[in-house]
């Protein structure tokens, strides 16, 4: 069986799965984007059991397991618990963010969970663990995610 | 309670590219030496458990695709996605169930015809987290600069547990990176997600492995001496990372209590004679081991260190090189747990381990070790 592709090609046929999906945010996401958008607020779901902040917000808390919630305001400056540096252009990262692309896990004051986001405005040698974080917002926001352009030191 | 044991495991060879083989060639070839190592025919499977996932094959109902080559003709079959540790589960579940008496379990991965990157990717939340571009390596290195940080485990400890399971694979014909190399080569490897070096990561990989499962009323007889479950369980932490303190996985914990009662083990770190655990990167056999018991908190990089997980140490973890020297994502627990199994039973050849009466076998499924599978295997029921 070893020989069988002697004097032949492999044949290798290209291909790609390509679907189109509409994500419907629901209302809690919905709620949170907005107010992103339009206010430059970062805003999370309290729950009235167990007292969690939850960042990002969730209708239902995951360990009460019960819709309790209240929206509360959290501030846009935390702290880094832990972060990567992407080394390589991996084929998940944005096209317009080049290497090295630092990602930080951010837990903001007055939430008791961590958001993922960019880190910037900063050298990957610059950052640590434990460091005080800034939301810096997009210009134009849309009303995902990255109108939150990254975090940055504070100084 | 009824017992079950693992009585057929057959693997390919792990390889960065079959391109002789088809996903369905692959299983063909795991499935006939499974039946072969357990003295079976095809009549003598009950139904078909098949482990798989549509990203990585490319196809929907992907496990609709997979059940000719893994003999499910006219037998009743069913699907996991995730790990083949999960896939085990339920087919040793449906071998209890007293609706069947042997399951065989498949599980495949053709890492090398798409781009784990993207992959990956798409297990992030779509609407809060997918567009910021993470992957399943960005996500562990997050989690290993965690370990890291709480532990004050080194990079250099880290290396070394590539050092020794590449080292181990040398002695392992399946595997897909046989490397005699040192610290330092793995802390010169690129830094491709920093801090985790090239060498700090498990390759793309292609392979298939099938194991046979068996009720306790027809376990012995079969070719093989069955090698029994004494314990297993699965738990889950939380999806999002920031819900997790990312520098420890509770639900491993959590996993490993529940197999070791079920096992009647009391002392893990004496009474495990053997270990496959989950490699995926170099930190994770560190955090895995601690998180299960097997080590003090914080201090597997000492005991690595002084070679105690080496496969003349007192607990030889990944003894086979692990996933570090060949990593069929979906494949690769059913591959931890063959290797398991054939050192309980004295079959591993060059990796054979002295003592291996009691052996542990760990499968992860989810970003940065969210779920987690333990399993107890014995040689005495």
């Amino acid at each position: 069986m070893s020989d069988q592709f002697q004097g032949i090609e492999p044949m290798v046929y290209q291909s790609q799965i390509n679907v189109p999906y509409s994500w419907w945010a629901g209302d809690t996401a919905t709620r949170f984007f907005v107010t992103l958008r339009d206010e430059k607020k970062i805003t999370a779901t309290k729950c009235g059991d167990c007292g969690k902040v939850l960042l990002p917000p969730r209708k239902i808390c995951p360990r009460c397991f019960t819709e309790n919630m209240e929206w509360v305001k959290v501030s846009d400056e935390g702290t880094l618990l832990t972060f990567a540096v992407a080394g390589r252009p991996f084929a998940a990262i944005p096209a317009d963010k080049k290497v090295p692309v630092i990602w930080g896990l951010i837990q903001l004051d007055g939430a008791d969970t961590a958001l993922l986001h960019y880190l910037d405005g900063v050298r990957p040698e610059e950052v640590s663990i434990g460091m005080r974080v800034r939301a810096v917002y997009s210009e134009v926001r849309k009303g995902t995610i990255r109108d939150i352009s990254h975090f940055k030191p504070v100084k | 309670m009824d017992r079950a044991a693992i009585i057929g495991v057959g693997m390919t060879k792990i390889e960065k590219r079959k391109i002789s083989q088809t996903f369905a060639d692959m299983a063909w070839e795991a499935v006939n030496k499974a039946l072969t190592d357990a003295g079976m025919t095809l009549d003598d499977i009950d139904n078909v458990v098949t482990t798989s996932s549509d990203f990585w094959d490319g196809r929907t109902i992907s496990c609709m695709a997979v059940g000719d080559a893994s003999g499910a003709a006219h037998k009743n079959i069913s699907c996991v996605e995730g790990d083949g540790t999960y896939g085990a589960f339920y087919g040793m579940t449906r071998a209890l169930s007293g609706s069947y008496r042997t399951t065989l379990v498949t599980g495949h991965t053709k890492g090398s015809e798409s781009v784990s990157s993207l992959i990956t990717n798409a297990a992030f939340d779509p609407i809060y987290e997918r567009s910021l571009g993470m992957d399943m390596i960005t996500a562990c290195a997050m989690q290993a600069r965690s370990y890291m940080h709480r532990t004050k485990t080194t990079a250099e400890q880290l290396a070394l547990v590539s050092v020794k399971n590449h080292g181990n694979a040398l002695k392992n014909p399946l595997a897909q990176l046989p490397m005699k190399i040192t610290v330092e080569d793995v802390l010169k490897s690129e830094m491709v997600a920093d801090p985790l070096h090239k060498l700090d990561c498990s390759p793309v990989s292609d392979g298939c492995a099938a194991v046979i499962i068996a009720h306790e009323s027809v376990a012995e007889k079969f070719r093989q001496k069955p090698v029994w479950v004494r314990g297993v369980s699965f738990c889950a932490d939380s999806f999002f990372f920031g819900d997790r303190d990312l520098s420890r996985a509770r639900s491993l914990a959590q996993a490993a209590r529940k197999a070791y009662a079920m096992a009647g083990v009391h002392d893990p770190k004496k009474e495990i004679d053997v270990a496959e655990v989950s490699d995926a990167f170099t930190y994770q056999e560190l955090l895995w081991l601690e998180e299960m018991g097997l080590a003090d908190d914080a201090a597997a990089g000492k005991r690595l260190e002084r070679g105690e997980f080496n496969l003349d140490g007192p607990l030889p973890v990944n003894a086979s090189g692990g996933l570090l020297s060949g990593h069929p994502v979906i494949a690769a627990g059913l591959y931890s747990m063959a290797a398991v199994v054939r050192q309980i039973r004295g079959d591993a050849g060059g990796f054979q381990v002295q003592k291996a009466k009691t052996g542990l076998v760990q499968g992860v499924n989810g970003l940065g070790g969210q779920s987690h599978c333990v399993w107890i295997l014995d040689k005495d029921k």
